[in-house]
């Protein structure tokens, strides 16, 4: 094998890792503060749609910004439903991921063509020239923002403060944080970072959506924050690996003569590097305390 | 008495008052597939459709007349098996959303059973223990995962979701394909289907499978101490601990009973399938009855009983959603659109309590004197 296939696979796992490590570092907002979704994935579905669209009629820029907006509405129900209405978070993500098949699967109908819809090309977000390829520009905020995260969580009052709500929302109360808004902040922040990464998807990278663009990237996204222990540059490395076995994945199917190994079983990979790298870290990451559980004044 | 009500009656009030906590959650219910009707209405009218004629169309098709209603109960025998499996779980204090995979591995199990001859009966019990194996099997590695190396089960069973569908494409076009029509699977063979219930439906046999796998649930869950057990370190798992229930055996056995309900779902649709009794590749008659089954056992509120119910509504919905889409034009996907806004409603605890209350703010803006 070759360098040039090497720096191929490389170059098409950083677009790979895009959206899991956008999603990844929202959810670190979330989970710091204590709510966890595992509605991430039907964030991802919808907005890729709704970006998409919105891309159709207003250009590329617009259809991002219609992604964070929807993903930052569904965030917004979410932290409602699991602050003030102390309401289960699992079931409430749940309950997004089941809407999500649906409404996605529906309005693709509506828009004419059952199960797949491709973004024209003078739609799509236009990559920026560079001497070693094209790369959308998305990809250097991917790379940025988990840095800026790390500085905001570790190193910033706000960063304190959303630590407080997750590890001990009682004492975060005493001192006069408003809980469940802190919560309803990052929850929020995260829906919009999972809309982006979902409006990424069909807008910059794949160019189409389809029932299932988002092919379970909300779920390795919450792998890649188990990975991480909630530390943003870490889910940076986490998107990283599981965008190059995605690739490597795809590359090798679409490799003349590679019969030899069925295409379902190298489509497979991802998801179980993905239980290996959980099964493999987990015991060392340690959570907040709250996690998960609705914060009720005594 | 001193307060002058007969005695007969203050008894019926005092009997009427211990009933109320245990309406309470099918009121829930209730108010959920209310609100998931409207946000649907709401959605259809968006899309341009007219949502009075689609729902119209959808009720009727499914429980005006023995075929719609049959259709009904066809579509959701397999949704009572697999709500079990998320209930049993949900039960135990764990979110198991593998019942998809796991329905996947069931069905082609029983496609298997073709490869051997028996007489009827004994081919159908083959068919359906095939099955039960498979989901069972499916299911063992998440909840292994969860004890030996504390692998959240959401994450475990959905990874497994993704790899059962690969390997269930790979099975279909491959292994168990049918040597004259390579699209789908070889069939059932006529020895081990389940016979049909309902002349001209597909309704099959297979909704008894259901609701005696429902029943067995509700006795092992409420009448053994295994099932005692389970509940108990679901509803509180550190006072489980030290009544010294042992919480590995309550995961297994959660997760066992559950890969057998959802297997068992597999074989019942495909067992009981007119008219080819296989599975076609991209899997369209599996797809979702796992997902399905979650918002059956949420509306049902884990409980067998109102699984039963519930799935009789989720499987009128399915089947009702085909006329839907021929009168109204409505596409059937709307369905899992009201599926999941009820799931998300009921996730809301005490949701009749804000009903009553923004029924309350919204009374006292009328009721509020102009000054």
């Amino acid at each position: 094998m070759s360098w040039s296939y090497l720096w191929s696979i490389l170059f098409i796992s950083l677009h790979a890792m895009v959206p899991i490590t956008l999603t990844a570092v929202g959810e670190i907002f979330g989970e710091t503060a204590g709510l966890f979704n595992i509605g991430l994935e039907g964030i991802l579905l919808v907005s890729a749609f709704t970006g998409a669209l919105a891309a159709e009629s207003g250009g590329a820029v617009i259809g991002l910004l219609t992604g964070m907006g929807t993903g930052a509405i569904i965030g917004f129900i979410f932290s409602v439903i699991n602050t003030y209405w102390k309401g289960n978070q699992m079931i409430t993500g749940i309950g997004i991921n089941l809407f999500a098949l649906g409404f996605v699967a529906f309005g693709l109908i509506v828009l004419g063509a059952p199960g797949f819809h491709a973004v024209p090309a003078e739609s799509r977000l236009v990559p920026i020239r560079t001497p070693v390829g094209s790369i959308s520009p998305i990809i250097l905020v991917a790379l940025a923002l988990p840095f800026a995260a790390h500085w905001f969580l570790k190193r910033t009052r706000f960063g304190l403060i959303l630590k407080a709500t997750g590890e001990s929302p009682e004492a975060a109360d005493v001192a006069g944080i408003r809980v469940n808004l802190v919560r309803l902040l990052a929850t929020t922040f995260g829906g919009v970072l999972a809309g982006l990464a979902g409006a990424y998807i069909s807008v910059a990278w794949i160019g189409s959506v389809t029932k299932e663009i988002s092919a379970g990237r909300g779920f390795i996204s919450l792998a890649t924050v188990v990975f991480s222990g909630l530390n943003p540059v870490l889910a940076l490395l986490g998107g990283f690996i599981f965008g190059f076995f995605e690739s490597l994945a795809t590359w090798i199917r679409n490799l003349p003569g590679s019969k030899a190994v069925p295409w379902q079983f190298i489509a497979m990979t991802p998801y179980i590097v993905t239980l290996l790298v959980v099964a493999g870290v987990i015991g060392r990451v340690r959570f907040p305390k709250a996690l998960g559980k609705p914060y009720i004044r005594e | 008495m001193s307060t002058g009500i007969p005695n007969n009656r203050l008894r019926l009030l005092e009997r009427a008052k211990r009933a109320l906590p245990a309406l309470t959650p099918a009121l829930e219910s209730l108010l959920a597939g209310i609100v998931g009707l409207l946000v649907g209405a709401l959605i259809m009218w968006i899309g341009g459709y007219d949502p009075w004629k689609a729902y119209v169309a959808l009720f009727r098709g499914a429980y005006r007349d023995m075929y719609g209603f049959a259709s009904s109960l066809a579509r959701g025998t397999p949704l009572i098996l697999t709500a079990l499996t998320f209930s049993i779980c949900m039960r135990a204090g764990m979110f198991n959303i593998g019942a998809e995979g796991q329905v996947y591995g069931g069905a082609l199990a029983a496609v298997t059973v073709g490869y051997f001859a028996l007489p009827s009966g004994l081919h159908i019990i083959m068919g359906l223990i095939f099955a039960m194996l498979a989901g069972a099997a499916w299911s063992l590695v998440p909840a292994l995962l969860k004890l030996t190396r504390g692998v959240h089960e959401v994450i475990s069973t959905i990874m497994f979701n993704w790899i059962a569908r690969f390997f269930a494409f790979y099975l279909v076009a491959n292994v168990l394909v049918d040597p004259i029509r390579a699209e789908k699977t070889i069939s059932v063979p006529a020895s081990a289907r389940l016979p049909i219930l309902v002349h001209g439906t597909d309704l099959s046999y297979g909704l008894f499978v259901s609701v005696f796998f429902a029943l067995v649930i509700y006795f092992l869950l409420w009448h053994t101490t295994a099932g005692y057990e389970l509940r108990a370190a679901g509803l509180n798992p550190t006072a489980a601990h030290y009544g010294g229930i042992n919480s590995k055996r309550t995961v297994l056995l959660s997760f066992i009973l559950g890969g057998l309900g959802a297997g068992l779902a597999g074989a019942t649709i495909v067992m009981g399938l007119p008219p080819t009794y296989a599975v076609y590749s991209g899997l369209p008659q599996l797809a979702n009855v796992g997902f399905d089954g979650m918002a059956v056992a949420m509306v049902g509120r884990n409980h067998p009983i109102g699984i039963l119910i519930a799935a009789l509504f989720f499987g009128g919905m399915n089947a009702g959603g085909r006329m839907m889409q021929i009168i109204a034009g409505v596409p059937l996907e709307m369905v899992r659109v009201v599926e999941g806004i009820i799931v998300v409603a009921l996730a809301i605890p005490e949701l009749v309590r804000l009903f009553r209350f923004f029924r309350n703010r919204w009374r006292s803006l009328w009721r509020r004197e102009p000054a």
